[in-house]
């Protein structure tokens, strides 16, 4: 039991070094690729106990500077099926549990 | 109207006073009562009326200045007349006439007398003045007027407008314009795909997991490029700004320099000494020297292996390489290249494992990280120590016409015309060879075949090699060199004559171990034997200048590079012998046994900078040396002489004796 434990907190550790944002896929232009991830990343750390607020700040700033109109999800499991512009579509990470999910398809 | 005047009563008298109206007979009389004397008329007149009725007893007073007249002439009638004319007009106008050239009366006189003048402003309404003014007086009335009278008014003056019909001309017209025209175009959509995924926790663990090796790969990768630089012949403190590398790597650097301050803490006397130490007593000794041991090298893992060769390295003068080996053929056969420095004396730095005994190590005199070895199963070796790897760059194969005997010396050459690098080998095969450094492979070019001893027979003399001990360059004329053989004798040759040699000296009855140039002295070469011998030659001369017996064989004779007659001999009974020919020619400064019995002296170098020496022995040992200051005198300077020519000036004085001994 005690081993299991520590294995867990093994995990839990490793899982905090891994806290840094990854990206899984991405379609994105180098420049936009990095601004939406640091939006990503900051919405994320402010709104940390509620999603739908810190997708909401990801998505209105986006349709502020890439134009209407973005879509975002966020979230620890889920599935998804999206149709998105080219080279507008960033799949990313973040927090060793989070999953963002970012597209613009007007 | 006229006023008839009566003639002349009495009481008229008084009224006649200024008039002369009276007396003449043609008095104008106006009815207008301007004249004074009309005005006194009329009060006359109606005086007189009212006179006559209520003056009946009227006196008659007489004036003084009254006329006197009789009474005929008081009752003559006067007739007196009125008129229209004017009192006041001239009666005798004058006009110059210019026809007539003289003054004209003129007979028509103007008789209006004007009394009273004013000037009306009533215009008549016929008249232009009058029409203008009507029309100005309405335009004024139909300025005040509701729009309607200004359109009429201006109606008005628009028809009253004065335009100058000659000179202005307005004329418009108006384009086709074209006719409207609808037209829509849909661009394309920009393009979409699809993209599904999931996302769950299992994903995002595994995907970071994977992150994850992905970067220690590539820290792996950026590491090795990091050490490579780092190993550059660590003499160089730099530290490198590496931040991407792991901690590890930092911390081995960190890990040299504590390692070597250990090192400096513990044999800190020994560094101390090897500084400052100046053997004081050398001045009571005399000439004798004696030699101080410093460091002793070693290392665990060769033990067994006899020191085979040193060499000290041209750029970093604490760093010299040790080849191990073995000189017994019976032995297991394995050796090894170290690297030791004297700043960290418990440990080499650089180890190289080789496959065979090595037998011989140069170090390139530009190019301080190329190492050339010689092996004992006659392969040539060059390592590159900048490279981490352990294996060398070139290696010559049965098939790049490697030795068929242990290479017993090697020696770095310039760089040839392509500017490749390459050395000189001498083996017991008794060929001598030289090696290229071209790109990847290790060219070879045989220079020249030692000659056959006298003892084999003519027919095998192709067959059986001399084996050649050691070899030597010159130190000016780099094509010059000095093989020495196993037969005792010592051949000079040229790089350029592959078929001769340029001299044979019948240098020693037994194996030479070694010939060297003279660093200084052109001419000069010193060699040494297992008969005993050590013997210095002028290359013109067939003879030794001076012989030398030592008692035992000696491995192995250097000079010292700081002074042109000094030069040291080691022999098998682990003595070191330190001669100066130019304090005394007879015998050694210094005789010092430096290691224990049994233990066999092999290999001994003078350090270029330091006055220190090194003796490797047949235990895998290296002992440092200091010289003291008696075997480190330099001759003394002649003013205006330089250095390499003092003691070639002794040793021609010495030459002169010896001849002269002769």
């Amino acid at each position: 039991m005690a081993e299991t434990r520590d294995g867990k907190k093994e995990d839990a550790d490793y899982k905090r070094l891994q806290s840094f944002p990854l990206i899984r896929h991405t379609d994105m232009a180098e420049e936009m690729r990095v601004e939406t991830m640091e939006l990503c990343v900051t919405a994320c750390e402010k709104f940390a106990s509620n999603n739908e607020n810190a997708a909401k700040m990801i998505k209105e700033s986006m349709d502020k500077k890439f134009g209407s109109s973005w879509h975002v999800v966020i979230g620890e499991g889920f599935g998804f099926e999206v149709t998105h512009e080219v080279k507008n579509l960033l799949y990313m990470f973040f927090g060793g549990s989070l999953a963002v999910c970012v597209w613009k398809c007007s | 109207m006229s006023v008839p005047h009566k003639v002349g009563t009495v009481k008229s008298k008084q009224a006649f006073q200024a008039t002369n109206v009276n007396t003449q007979p043609k008095a104008p009389v106006a009815k207008v009562v301007k004249a004074a004397g009309k005005k006194k008329d009329e009060e006359e007149a109606t005086d007189t009326v009212e006179g006559e009725e209520w003056m009946p007893g009227k006196t008659l007073v007489k004036p003084s200045d009254q006329l006197d007249l009789t009474e005929e002439e008081l009752n003559e009638e006067i007739t007196r007349v009125l008129t229209a004319n004017n009192p006041n007009a001239p009666q005798n106008v004058v006009r110059y006439g210019f026809k007539e050239g003289c003054y004209k009366p003129i007979i028509f006189v103007d008789q209006m007398a004007i009394h009273f003048e004013l000037e009306g402003n009533l215009v008549h309404k016929e008249s232009d003045e009058g029409r203008r003014l009507m029309a100005k007086q309405a335009e004024r009335d139909s300025g005040k007027g509701a729009e309607k009278l200004d359109n009429v008014a201006k109606a008005g003056d628009k028809e009253r407008k004065l335009t100058n019909q000659f000179n202005f001309n307005e004329r418009a017209s108006q384009t086709l314009n074209n006719p409207p025209r609808d037209i829509s175009c849909q661009t394309e959509p920009p393009p979409r795909a699809n993209f599904s995924a999931t996302a769950n926790q299992w994903e995002i663990y595994d995907f970071y997991v994977e992150e994850l090796k992905r970067r220690e790969k590539s820290k792996e990768k950026q590491e090795g490029q990091v050490l490579n630089k780092e190993e550059d012949k660590s003499k160089k403190k730099m530290i490198q700004a590496e931040t991407q590398s792991d901690d590890i790597t930092q911390l081995a650097h960190a890990a040299k320099i504590i390692e070597r301050m250990v090192n400096q803490n513990i044999f800190d006397e020994v560094a101390q000494d090897f500084m400052y130490f100046e053997d004081a007593a050398d001045e009571f000794r005399g000439e004798k020297g004696t030699l101080l041991p410093l460091w002793k090298l070693q290392y665990d893992k060769a033990k067994g292996l006899s020191v085979t060769a040193l060499c000290w390295n041209p750029k970093y003068s604490d760093l010299f390489a040790v080849g191990l080996g073995s000189y017994e053929f019976t032995q297991e056969e394995r050796g090894m290249l170290l690297f030791y420095t004297l700043k960290n004396s418990s440990y080499p730095e650089f180890i190289f494992n080789t496959t065979s005994g090595v037998m011989c190590v140069d170090i390139h005199a530009q190019l301080s990280y190329l190492v050339a070895v010689g092996l004992h199963d006659g392969c040539v070796a060059v390592y590159n120590l900048k490279k981490k790897s352990d294996q060398p760059i070139y290696n010559s194969t049965a098939s790049s016409g490697k030795h068929r005997g242990a290479v017993m010396q090697v020696k770095w050459q310039k760089d040839d015309l392509d500017s490749n690098h390459n050395f000189i080998s001498v083996s017991t095969d008794g060929r001598v060879v030289s090696w290229t450094l071209v790109k990847h492979e290790l060219v070879f070019t045989d220079i020249i075949k030692l000659p056959a001893t006298d003892k084999v027979p003519d027919d095998l003399k192709d067959v059986i090699a001399t084996a050649g001990t050691s070899l030597d360059f010159h130190k000016q004329k780099d094509y010059h060199f000095l093989v020495a053989t196993e037969a005792g004798k010592i051949h000079k040759g040229s790089k350029y004559y592959s078929s001769k040699f340029l001299e044979t000296y019948d240098a020693h009855f037994m194996t030479v171990s070694r010939v060297r140039w003279n660093p200084f002295h052109p001419n000069v070469f010193i060699s040494c034997g297992w008969d005993w011998m050590v013997k210095i030659w002028d290359q013109t001369i067939k003879s030794p200048i001076f012989t030398f017996e030592l008692k035992t064989s000696v491995t192995d004779v250097a000079w010292a590079p700081y002074s042109s007659t000094i030069f040291a001999a080691i022999t098998n009974d682990g003595k070191v012998h330190v001669f100066d020919l130019s304090i005394n020619k007879y015998e050694a400064l210094c005789q010092q046994k430096v290691v224990s019995k049994k233990t066999r002296l092999l290999h001994i170098e003078f350090n270029p900078v330091n006055p220190i020496i090194i003796v490797g022995d047949d235990r895998g040992h290296v002992i440092s040396l200091k010289l003291s200051p008696n075997l480190r005198k330099k001759p003394k300077e002649k003013k205006g002489q330089e250095l390499p020519k003092g003691p070639e000036v002794e040793i021609a004085k010495m030459e002169q004796l010896l001849s002269s001994l002769r």
